[in-house]
């Protein structure tokens, strides 16, 4: 099947109107008579799922947490773009879509990219209205604070809770139309396939996690807003639960998979501790605003510090290496992600990691703390020149704007971050990649629609920070509900769906029988034991540095690994209760299949772009050199696979990107 | 590090189902890393019972950083455990010492029913949001301008600190009354704070305090025991203003 992005033509600031006013509607009438299925309540899930009930329909929601206010959404710290210009600082939609495409290095679609810029100040003005407390002036407007990759003062945030926050909202906004009987919430429930009948998306198969009873949900559309797969790694910022299941379930049935290998490596993740560790803990990228990253200029030190006979805090000036600000000195420590989680790899490959594992870097607030406490101290007629004085204010503003990021470093690490530098190294965090869609946010699946990080449309290889929340949102409150309407126009006629047919009866007996396999196998090792393993192969050979031979041997290992765990997985319990090691089992099935296919992509993709960092394709000389290489010559382009059963047969479709509003060049933050 | 490493002794209530009798189960674990997180002693202790046949223990989690909401567990008498201002996924094993005896329950407040050994349901929670805590706002990219109204500075944060709740029900399971009066407060608090909340409070305050009473949740007797164990120091303030929120709109009424 060739792949239509289905882009309106026209000038690039006049499409996403254009397209509004001429799609077809539903009468509100109709909207009544339509089901709309969305699973996943995190903020693109549950964004969606309460805007399609204010318009009319009927929503069924799942998640599998045991409320809709816990998707992983609640987690997300530092903050949201929006192009409000609030600062006067230069910023405009056209920016904010410049900077998307640039910090996605040149992979994304621009239409999509360009109409998400054009709504971000909407979900801002929405948010607001909702009450979400968002941190403000003592003139009493709306603060923001800068992250990686612009110019601009750009982002909203709540302290360094602003996904909850948000969250929150969205969850308000659901909670409304639940109290109305419009949506329907099914928590604890678990998707484990979609349904087409005639070829089109007409519901899903759940689980019910307490009482494992298999249930068939029937709709005219089914929208996944089921977050990344970053959990393929074993070890990432994700949380527990967070799968790929019900994206991999769609692709299964039909819905190509695009650019599986664009991973956000995060830089700022408080290192891993040891083998026992169950997942990572993210510090906000906003903390870059005042944090400044080191590393020793000296072996001696780099030994000394290891040994404890050095603090950090101690060592001069003159022999620390503040290496992003060294190598990128327009944009310092404010580099994007994956640039700054490279240049933090190479330090430590280099040897120059400052903890026992040798995998970490200093991110340091010392100079912030004097720099804020001078400042409050001329403000309160202090004197600047005691340094007590001058630190005490400083770490109380520190405390104001990252509190509750140092308290948690705290817990975890058991050194106080106010007075000594943190230690931080990069970690899974995001995934760019996911379903592929259509400018509607469409799969190849007729009514089949995903939204959010499961999608892979707006950051290219490279997400900048505070942009998740933003598509998230953009996607559920503002793009998805005009959409969906063009599709589900067709369907006003169509009545209720039943689940009383052949294809639902295939799919639940498909899943009832996998379930089955793994209550009734007699292995002898457990669900994690795969998973780390699988976590392993990916964190070693399809990681932050990629190559040829390194992906091979990932792709053996894991099919390999995949056939060993149908052979020997053992889960206890039975299938009709609650039993976390069942869910489990499923997830991590589809993560040895989508860990192969990812591999896969990595090594048919042989440039370097954004997070995916190919050995084989550096700039060998110049200013740039030992930067990643883009080939757009022969890679402007979205891997979108077909499945075709094991992962090795899976075909490759593209979908050629086209650049007319901005200009490809080498991206370059020096 | 193997020579700070534990050995411990855990006490565990198993509970097959809602409608099963439930009881205390000692398990030992051997060589606990007071780097771990409390819940990753659980993992460790999960796999140890897989391998060998047995059941794993069976806790809500999520996040494992603090802000889901999902994880419980009453750790020797206490929410959360022995630590303040952090849920029990934050909560480190360096809290514990060699030898020691560590009992662990389910939150337990008749509003939250055991489903099976340490998860609750919290559904309560949700039906008295579901009653109240929104701003009736439609999605339609056309409200005003999110500048438009200036909030003070002091309320603003004042509001962001009550929506900082997580929704996780150690109040309820600290309170000796299992009161909501603190989750329910800091809902109610967040909007009467803001401008954008005034429209609604009335209804607001009298549906979430009805919904509240209907779950089964007790009074509030002021002990301030929930304050204490709130991961996230929502503060007593919230159910004083909404005490006020609520006599003003019986008096609107």
């Amino acid at each position: 099947m060739a792949l239509d992005s289905k882009t309106p033509k026209g000038p690039i600031a006049d499409r996403w109107t254009n397209y509004k006013d001429h799609i077809d509607l539903v009468n509100p009438a109709n909207k009544r008579n339509i089901d709309i299925i969305v699973v996943g309540t995190g903020l693109a899930g549950g964004s969606a799922a309460a805007t399609l009930a204010e318009l009319g329909y009927n929503v069924k929601a799942f998640c599998f947490q045991d409320s809709p206010r816990r998707a992983h959404s609640i987690a997300a710290q530092g903050g949201i773009n929006a192009a409000k210009n609030y600062q006067g600082d230069g910023d405009s939609t056209y920016r904010l879509f410049y900077d998307t495409v640039k910090g996605g290095d040149y992979r994304s679609r621009e239409s999509n990219v360009y109409r998400l810029a054009e709504v971000s100040v909407n979900i801002i003005d929405q948010c607001v209205a909702q009450g979400v407390p968002f941190a403000r002036e003592y003139g009493g407007l709306l603060d923001n604070r800068s992250f990686g990759g612009v110019l601009v003062s750009r982002t909203f945030y709540a302290a360094g809770q602003t996904g909850q926050q948000l969250l929150l909202g969205a969850y308000s906004a659901m909670n409304r139309q639940i109290g109305r009987g419009k949506i329907k919430m099914y928590n604890r429930h678990e998707m484990l396939d979609v349904v087409k009948v005639d070829g089109k998306a007409r519901g899903i198969i759940t689980r019910n996690l307490i009482t494992g009873e298999i249930e068939r949900h029937s709709a005219h559309a089914v929208v996944l807003g089921t977050g990344g797969y970053g959990n393929v790694f074993f070890l990432s910022t994700n949380a527990m639960g967070s799968n790929v299941t019900a994206a991999w379930k769609a692709h299964k049935r039909g819905a190509y998979f695009a650019n599986p290998c664009y991973t956000q490596i995060h830089p700022t993740c408080i290192p891993v501790s040891g083998d026992h560790q169950s997942k990572l803990t993210l510090m906000s990228e906003s903390l870059r605003n005042d944090g400044r990253i080191w590393v020793p200029k000296h072996m001696k030190d780099v030994e000394a510090i290891k040994a404890g006979t050095l603090k950090p805090k101690d060592l001069k000036e003159e022999d620390r290496d503040y290496y992003l600000e060294r190598r990128y000195p327009a944009f310092g420590n404010l580099v994007p992600r994956d640039v700054a989680s490279r240049a933090a790899k190479e330090r430590c490959d280099a040897g120059y990691g400052v903890n026992a594992t040798g995998e970490a870097v200093f991110l340091d607030f010392a100079s912030a703390i004097i720099r804020y406490g001078k400042e409050q101290a001329l403000i309160h007629h202090l004197d600047v020149n005691d340094a007590s004085v001058v630190k005490e204010l400083g770490q109380e503003v520190i405390r104001n704007k990252y509190g509750n990021l140092f308290q948690m470093y705290e817990k975890i690490v058991d050194q106080d971050p106010y007075n000594t530098p943190m230690m931080i190294y990069p970690a899974v965090h995001y995934t760019m990649g996911g379903v592929w869609v259509d400018y509607n946010l469409m799969t190849t699946v007729p009514g089949l629609y995903c939204v959010g990080e499961a999608n892979f449309s707006d950051h290219g290889a490279n997400r900048l920070g505070a942009s998740a929340l933003m598509q998230g949102l953009a996607d559920g409150y503002f793009v998805l509900p005009y959409t969906i309407g063009d599709y589900l126009s067709d369907d006003i006629r169509t009545g209720p769906i039943s689940t009383d047919t052949k294809e639902f009866e295939d799919a639940e007996n498909e899943v009832k029988e996998k379930l089955n396999f793994f209550v009734t196998n007699k292995g002898e090792h457990s669900v994690d034991y795969f998973h780390k393993r699988l976590g392993k192969i990916m964190w070693n050979k399809v990681g932050m540095s990629r190559n040829e031979k390194g992906l091979k041997e990932a792709i053996s290992e894991i099919k390999a690994l995949r056939d060993q765990f149908w052979k020997e997985v053992k889960v206890p319990g039975n299938q009709n209760e609650y039993n976390e090691e069942l869910a489990k089992a499923g997830r991590v099935a589809d993560f040895l299949e989508l860990g192969e296919l990812f591999a896969k992509d990595a090594l048919e993709r042989t440039e370097s772009c954004g997070g995916h960092f190919r050995e084989e394709s550096v700039e060998l000389d110049g200013p740039q050199k030992g930067e990643a290489l883009r080939d757009d010559e022969n890679f402007a382009y979205v891997s979108a696979w077909e499945y075709k059963g094991e992962p090795s047969d899976a075909v490759l479709h593209k979908e050629q990107l086209e650049f007319h509003d901005i200009e490809l060049k080498q991206r370059s933050y020096k | 590090m193997a020579s700070e490493n534990m050995n411990l002794t855990l006490k565990i209530w198993r509970q097959k189902g809602a409608n099963d009798k439930g009881k205390m189960v000692d398990y030992q674990i051997a060589d606990v890393s007071p780097d771990m997180s409390f819940l990753e002693m659980l993992d460790v202790l999960n796999e140890q019972l897989i391998n060998s046949g047995d059941e794993p223990v069976a806790f809500d989690h999520d996040c494992r950083e603090g802000i889901c909401g999902m994880c419980s567990l009453y750790i020797n008498g206490e929410a959360h455990g022995p630590d303040r201002g952090v849920t029990t996924c934050q909560l480190h094993m360096r809290m514990f010492k060699d030898g020691d005896t560590i009992t662990i329950e389910p939150f337990r407040a008749t509003a939250f029913p055991v489903v099976k050994d340490l998860i609750v349901d919290r559904s309560a929670f949700d039906r008295i949001q579901h009653a109240g805590g929104f701003i009736s706002v439609n999605t339609s990219g056309n409200t005003i301008d999110a500048n438009a109204i200036p909030v003070e500075k002091h309320d603003a944060d004042k509001a962001f600190e009550a929506a900082t709740c997580i929704g996780c029900g150690a109040c309820v399971a600290t309170c000796k009354n299992s009161s909501a009066m603190l989750f329910v407060g800091a809902k109610v608090s967040q909007f009467a704070l803001l401008p954008q909340g005034q429209v609604e409070a009335t209804d607001r305050v009298l549906n979430m305090v009805s919904q509240m009473d209907e779950e089964g949740f007790g009074n509030c007797t002021n002990t301030g025991a929930c304050e204490v164990e709130c991961p996230k120091g929502i503060s007593l303030e919230n159910i004083a203003r909404m005490n006020r929120e609520y006599l003003a709109a019986s008096l609107k009424g």
